[in-house]
């Protein structure tokens, strides 16, 4: 199990603020969109926000860009209170989920767009846009039409245009969620790459737990406009605070013992022999690549999920024990 | 029997596509270009001053009558100025509502929009036209609302400039220009609308995070994105306008437009070739219209 200090190694002591919501929240009408969440983000964090669809992620990231107001809370910049201050006055860029590219400029036009809006002369803007277009490897691609473009490679026109006036926050809005998996595995790598290189404090906003656990400094995990917990990957994984926490980020099991909830991790569930663990009925039994998962059903009825390393040699109907140490059970805020 | 003949066209698409099409083919091809053809070739005959009878041999001499006769070349600038100023007021017009439309409106609300931008076409074109002059007229609401403003010397001052001025707004220039906007609107509010609607919403976003204030966002990416639809639009001012017969003859100064003297030559006058080549005017500056505005890239973002 980790230990409390798994901070990570980005945040310096001294580290400035450059991102924090004060008891911001969010009401289309009658619906609530955001409960009432604070949270800061240091600069040159890597800063994710996790969470279902709607459950309220994209929302807090639309009033970081400044695109909505909230209808109570304050949101700061820099110190700076930026609650009421329009997207263009801020000094923070957005990644789309679509990309947004414009469709009647080619790319070198895109990329070069915030410097044509700031009346940058023309051949200082193509150099700079050739720069940025390097920066994310798209060199010799100015000419083309964003029609002529994939998916890989309008992800990058739109990260280099929303990287060319060398923002201080980069916000990304599920930035690879219209990618393949190979692409996209691809992107992450290249994104934290970016994102080291640059010193540019990064908001990400994703539905998949994998991708926020593997490039994040921190994560801020989202349930029904409210935000369950905040940490490093390696807490949030090993010492979820909620229910919800343990399940969405680490596919753990919740167990209640004793009237209290703990979670499981099914990694750490060893199949015995019947008469040697708690006893069990096999349900399931699949491939899943790196192992295979067991769904064992309990003689209460609750339903666990055991991931063995190698070959599985259960089918359904099987009787199984199920072990475990006593510290792989954690103990859940109820 | 009927299972038979739709298995027969399943198989044979291209069968299909021939019995689809050959009804409006016969349409356009007989009615359509047929009509077209043999009014506009008429164009290159003329009129025999003696008898009153159409000589069939080419000539281009009535053609030349029309671009070389002061008068009549008067009458093509006139109503060329008037198109050109027609469109400019319509795509002024039309801009914010098709931006307003397609961006800030859904649902009900929009379809109410669109119902009161098409409204105007449900009533009697000519209704339309007389209701305008009513407004216009000397003693009509327009003149009336302004005495009760106190705004007369407005109105006079508007009336009295040069060209565009008159005795009344209804017989002005600028009266006729007002009618003209207000009857071919929803031709540009509806394709420039279409236009905007297919510009994803967050573009304007976009904009706006990487630094565009309103102004500069509506510049730099709507207003282009915008042109396709403004094309469209416009070829239909344009060209509406130039040919348009009754709108002239019912308000304005007495001088003549294209549409009015391809009516009167046709008709009361009985000089079909004159008719012809003042018809083939509104057909060659479209033709004109359309190339220029190729060559400004209206169509490249089709």
């Amino acid at each position: 199990m980790q230990s409390r200090s798994a901070s990570a190694p980005i945040l310096r002591e001294k580290s400035l603020e450059a991102v924090r919501l004060d008891k911001v929240g969010m009401r289309y009408g009658r619906v609530v969109a955001l409960e009432s969440i604070s949270f800061s983000v240091q600069e040159g964090e890597f800063f994710s926000l996790l969470g279902p669809s709607g459950s309220g992620k994209t929302t807090t990231l639309r009033l970081i860009a400044g695109f909505d107001r909230p209808s109570s809370g304050k949101v700061y910049l820099f110190g700076q209170d930026a609650t009421h201050v329009p997207p263009y006055r801020r000094a923070v860029n957005t990644v789309f989920q679509d990309y947004a590219l414009f469709p009647h400029m080619n790319v070198r036009d895109n990329v070069a767009y915030p410097l044509l809006i700031r009346k940058v002369p023309r051949t200082e803007r193509y150099r700079k846009a050739e720069e940025m277009l390097a920066l994310v490897k798209l060199e010799g691609f100015g000419d083309r039409r964003i029609s002529q473009l994939s998916g890989g490679q309008k992800q990058r026109v739109a990260l280099a245009r929303a990287l060319i006036l060398k923002p201080r926050v980069l916000l990304l809005d599920e930035p690879l969620g219209a990618l393949d998996l190979k692409l996209r595995q691809e992107m992450q790598v290249e994104l934290k790459r970016l994102q080291q290189l640059l010193g540019i404090t990064f908001i990400y906003v994703t539905h998949d737990q994998g991708e926020a656990l593997s490039m994040s400094d921190r994560v801020a995990v989202f349930s029904r406009g409210r935000i369950e917990q905040i940490a490093p990957p390696k807490e949030l994984y090993y010492r979820p605070r909620t229910q919800f926490v343990a399940e969405f980020v680490g596919g753990a099991n919740v167990l209640v013992v004793g009237g209290k909830r703990f979670a499981l991790r099914p990694e750490r569930i060893r199949v015995v022999k019947p008469s040697e663990g708690i006893l069990g009925r096999v349900e399931a039994a699949s491939f899943v690549g790196y192992g295979n998962q067991v769904e064992v059903r309990l003689g209460d009825g609750t339903l666990i999920r055991v991931l063995m390393a190698g070959d599985s040699v259960f089918t359904p109907g099987d009787e199984v024990g199920l072990a475990w140490d006593a510290d792989a059970l954690w103990p859940l805020e109820e | 029997m009927l299972g038979l003949l739709a298995d027969r066209l399943y198989m044979h698409p291209r069968l299909l596509l021939f019995v689809l099409l050959v009804p409006p083919f016969l349409w356009i091809g007989v009615l359509y270009l047929g009509s077209l053809f043999l009014f506009l070739s008429h164009a290159f005959f003329r009129i025999d001053d003696f008898t009153g009878q159409i000589q069939y041999r080419p000539t281009l001499q009535t053609l030349g009558a029309v671009l070389t006769t002061p008068a009549n070349l008067d009458i093509v600038l006139r109503t060329l100025a008037m198109a050109v100023l027609t469109t400019l007021a319509c795509m002024v017009l039309a801009l914010p509502v098709a931006v307003y439309v397609s961006f800030h409106t859904q649902g009900l609300q929009r379809l109410i929009w669109l119902l009161l931008i098409v409204l105007p076409l449900w009533s009697s074109y000519l209704i339309r036209v007389y209701s305008g002059k009513l407004i216009l007229a000397q003693e009509g609401i327009l003149a009336w609302v302004a005495g009760r403003l106190g705004l007369e010397g407005v109105l006079a001052s508007l009336l009295s400039t040069p060209l565009l001025g008159g005795p009344s707004l209804s017989s002005s220039y600028f009266g006729l220009l007002l009618v003209f906007t207000y009857i071919w609107l929803p031709y540009m509010i509806l394709p420039v609308q279409n236009a905007l609607d297919r510009v994803p919403k967050n573009l304007l976003q976009a904009a706006s995070d990487l630094g565009a204030t309103p102004w500069l966002a509506f510049r730099t990416v709507v207003l282009p994105l915008a042109v396709p639809g403004l094309a469209a639009g416009s070829i239909f001012t344009f060209s509406l306008t130039l040919g348009d017969y009754i709108i002239p003859t019912l308000l304005g100064p007495p001088g003549y437009f294209v549409g009015q003297m391809v009516y009167i030559q046709q008709g009361t006058a009985g000089d079909l070739p004159l008719a012809a080549a003042f018809s083939l005017v509104p057909v060659a500056l479209v033709a004109v219209y359309l190339r220029l505005a190729r060559k400004l890239g209206a169509f490249e973002n089709l």
